[in-house]
């Protein structure tokens, strides 16, 4: 078996000075050498890891024919936004996790294949889209289940309003992921082509606020909820109201969404620190932990289970670490301290030690009497984690929630207890992967479709 | 896009902007905000609406030219455009016949008080107002709030106008020659938690309203976390009202200055300097 084609990535030195992406695209024939080691499973596992579903083995076969376009639409048959899920999805958990070369070495790059595919016509072509049915949806949110919801119903003709509560569409996708893993410029590109296939995008509109709901159920045939995972959690410790810690909500927002790295030039500031300490251990602490790098600070990740319990993306937390971040394992924040009680100066830990596995499969932690050590800091962002967004359904009283989730209840297809209202993403299920988002409104689109033909 | 209608100066360093906002205008109740980026490189901000015209669909601000952003508002023009709006946020003001009021204004937190104080005048409630600034040249609203008002009382620092001395001064005489019901207080955060420790002593129900940094204003980034009784609140969402008697004063004082070296920064930079 050849061995599997490891795409160019920036050197160091210069990933760390700027936002520019790190893992740079396959050349055509790179391409085309790692599409030929796939070896077209007549049951292919890799499809069924796919929460999109894309035929696989049908793409890579048409890529190493060099028929791009027919690759390319085997592609958006089922995902509308291959250059982002070919660049954030979590394929090692994945499809690449089933795939049957993996077995007895490396499993075919799948994700660096689809995002060459997606690149190579991204803002170069739209979809068909069958002629207008005259029937109106409401999509409440424009992060990827939005994203794609509105793709999949306008592709059949419907008439889709988009309405964002920020200036800029995108949700996580733009104020969340950072540039150097997703450019702005295919977000940008995904949007353009919604609206070129007649998608109307309303920015500065908070449903329930700014429009009532019950115009969205007056005006619209059906309403699509993707309001996301947004609310930050914080851990509840003493000191954490001290200037200086962020969640990474906030962190990440003000630099991605803002562009305060580009700051005096963009008016949003953002606090260069000496050292700051990210919370966490998931994709977002990564992000957290690399956006503060390129910040000019040094960082510490801090993570309360060990290095194998991390539910980072193992190609996130090498970049980490080839770029600087060191790491802390089994250790938790009991409290914050400040020399001057205005700004962060330290974080007290307690070590834990790893006890029996618990419901998740992973293993459990417990901290360890009288281990309490202090790290010096000038910075911390909390990443530990994101739930529902409640704001929505705390403004629309007969909507059913799941109390202690805080997530909209569905059924199997995405109803949810109001006629005509639909939701999807992790407003649905609790913070989860974009692709799975996308994976929901593709599906929700069609339910919408089911019910109001 | 918001079309600006209306921008000019009302007392020293103290603006009037009125903006074409159909929607807002027609949503929005007493006590909610907005959050505005003034251009395209700007910060989002949150600034109070001071008066709304559902009929015209315009809202109305009061800002103090203090920051960036509010340097780049006082210079648009009628028919300049603000590049984004987004509001009503946060809960409107609890509005219902409480009795006797005392409403206790400073600064721009005279504008934001007028539309509550409208609202609680039509439930029939008795207000006695008490607004102050530093000094003459920064107070407005004298008739605005006196019209809203059942007994109207003004202070400055300097003696330049109305009583001498803080508004707290007023108040506690109010307090001690009658019983009031609720106090409602909005102005410079030393002023409010003043007010707070005051009336903490006097035993009556007093609400704030709050006024942090934000960056989305929906309840995503927390910046704008306050200790409420303890617990986090976020001034957006669960704001921007809250019982003056639980906050800790100290440490939203702290995260307003967060950005203090920054904001200067840039004000330098604005007024080349």
């Amino acid at each position: 078996m050849k061995p599997r084609i490891k795409p160019k990535k920036l050197a160091v030195e210069e990933r760390v000075k700027s936002f520019n992406e790190v893992v740079l695209g396959y050349t055509e024939e790179e391409a085309i050498k790692e599409a030929e080691r796939c070896i077209q499973c007549p049951t292919p596992p890799c499809v069924t890891g796919c929460p999109i579903s894309i035929d696989i083995p049908s793409f890579i076969k048409a890529l190493r024919e060099r028929r791009f376009e027919d690759s390319y639409k085997i592609m958006i048959a089922t995902n509308p936004f291959p250059s982002i899920c070919g660049r954030i999805c979590p394929q090692e958990q994945q499809c690449e996790k089933v795939c049957t070369l993996g077995k007895i070495g490396e499993p075919v790059a799948i994700g660096k294949l689809e995002k060459f595919i997606g690149d190579l016509y991204l803002n170069k072509s739209n979809p068909e889209v069958t002629s207008p049915n005259g029937k109106k949806v409401a999509v409440v949110g424009s992060g990827p289940a939005g994203l794609a919801c509105a793709y999949t119903l306008a592709k059949m003709g419907y008439s889709v309003s988009i309405f964002e509560s920020l200036h800029k569409p995108g949700g996580v996708l733009t104020y969340g992921i950072p540039a150097f893993r997703l450019p702005k410029n295919i977000v940008e590109g995904y949007v353009n082509q919604l609206r070129e296939m007649g998608v109307k995008i309303e920015v500065d509109v908070l449903v329930g606020r700014t429009i009532k709901f019950e115009y969205l159920l007056r005006n619209f045939d059906a309403v699509f909820l993707g309001t996301g995972a947004g609310l930050p959690r914080f851990l509840n410790i003493p000191g954490e109201n001290l200037n200086g810690i962020y969640s990474a909500n906030e962190f990440l927002t003000r630099v991605n969404l803002m562009k305060a790295y580009l700051f005096p030039e963009y008016e949003t500031p953002i606090y260069r620190a000496k050292h700051t300490v990210v919370i966490g251990g998931g994709n977002v602490a990564m992000d957290a932990a690399r956006v503060a790098l390129r910040l000019g600070s040094e960082v510490t990740i801090a993570y309360r289970r060990s290095r194998k319990e991390m539910p980072a993306r193992i190609e996130e937390i090498e970049n980490a670490e080839e770029e600087g971040v060191k790491f802390v394992f089994l250790s938790s924040p009991i409290r914050f301290i400040s020399r001057d009680n205005f700004w962060v100066s330290g974080v007290e830990f307690i070590r834990n030690r790893l006890g029996p596995k618990g419901p998740d499969g992973r293993r459990s932690f417990v901290p360890v009497e009288g281990s309490n050590y202090f790290m010096k800091t000038d910075c911390v962002v909390i990443a530990i984690g994101q739930l529902p967004n409640p704001l929505l359904p705390r403004l629309i009283p007969k909507l059913e929630c799941d109390e202690r989730k805080g997530t909209i209840k569905v059924d199997e297809e995405g109803r949810t207890s109001i006629p005509k209202v639909y939701a999807g993403g992790d407003i649905t299920t609790g913070a989860a992967t974009a692709v799975e988002a996308i994976a929901a409104g593709v599906r929700v689109a069609y339910t919408i479709h089911k019910d109001l033909s | 896009m918001f079309k600006v209608l209306k921008n000019y100066q009302i007392a020293e360093n103290t603006f009037l902007a009125e903006v074409e906002a159909e929607r807002i205008a027609s949503e929005c109740k007493a006590g909610q905000f907005i959050i505005i980026r003034v251009w395209e490189k700007g910060e989002r901000i949150p600034l109070t609406i001071a008066d709304a015209d559902p009929e015209r669909g315009t809202i109305t601000m009061v800002y103090l030219r203090i920051g960036a952003s509010t340097i780049r508002l006082s210079k648009l023009k009628p028919g300049d455009f603000i590049a984004d709006i987004l509001g009503p946020l946060g809960n409107p003001s609890q509005i219902s016949h409480f009795g006797k009021v005392i409403a206790v204004g400073g600064g721009v937190g005279i504008a934001a008080l007028y539309p509550i104080l409208k609202e609680l005048k039509n439930h029939g409630n008795k207000i006695t107002s008490i607004i102050g600034a530093r000094s003459k040249s920064l107070l407005f609203w004298e008739d605005k709030i006196g019209n809203v008002s059942d007994h109207l009382i003004i202070t400055t620092d300097d003696g330049s106008y109305g009583r001498k001395g803080l508004v707290t001064i007023p108040l506690k005489e109010l307090l001690e020659s009658d019983s009031y019901n609720r106090v409602i207080a909005i102005g410079p955060v030393p002023m409010m938690a003043a007010i707070a420790d005051l009336t903490k002593r006097f035993g009556v129900k007093t609400v704030v309203s709050l006024n942090s940094i934000m960056v989305d204003g929906t309840g995503m980034c927390g910046t704008c976390r306050v200790s409420v009784g303890g617990c986090i609140k976020f001034t957006c969402v669960d704001g921007p009202e809250f019982d003056a008697h639980l906050i800790d004063f100290k440490e939203f004082s702290n995260r307003l200055k967060m950005y203090r070296n920054e904001e200067a920064m840039l004000v330098r930079r604005l007024s080349g300097r």
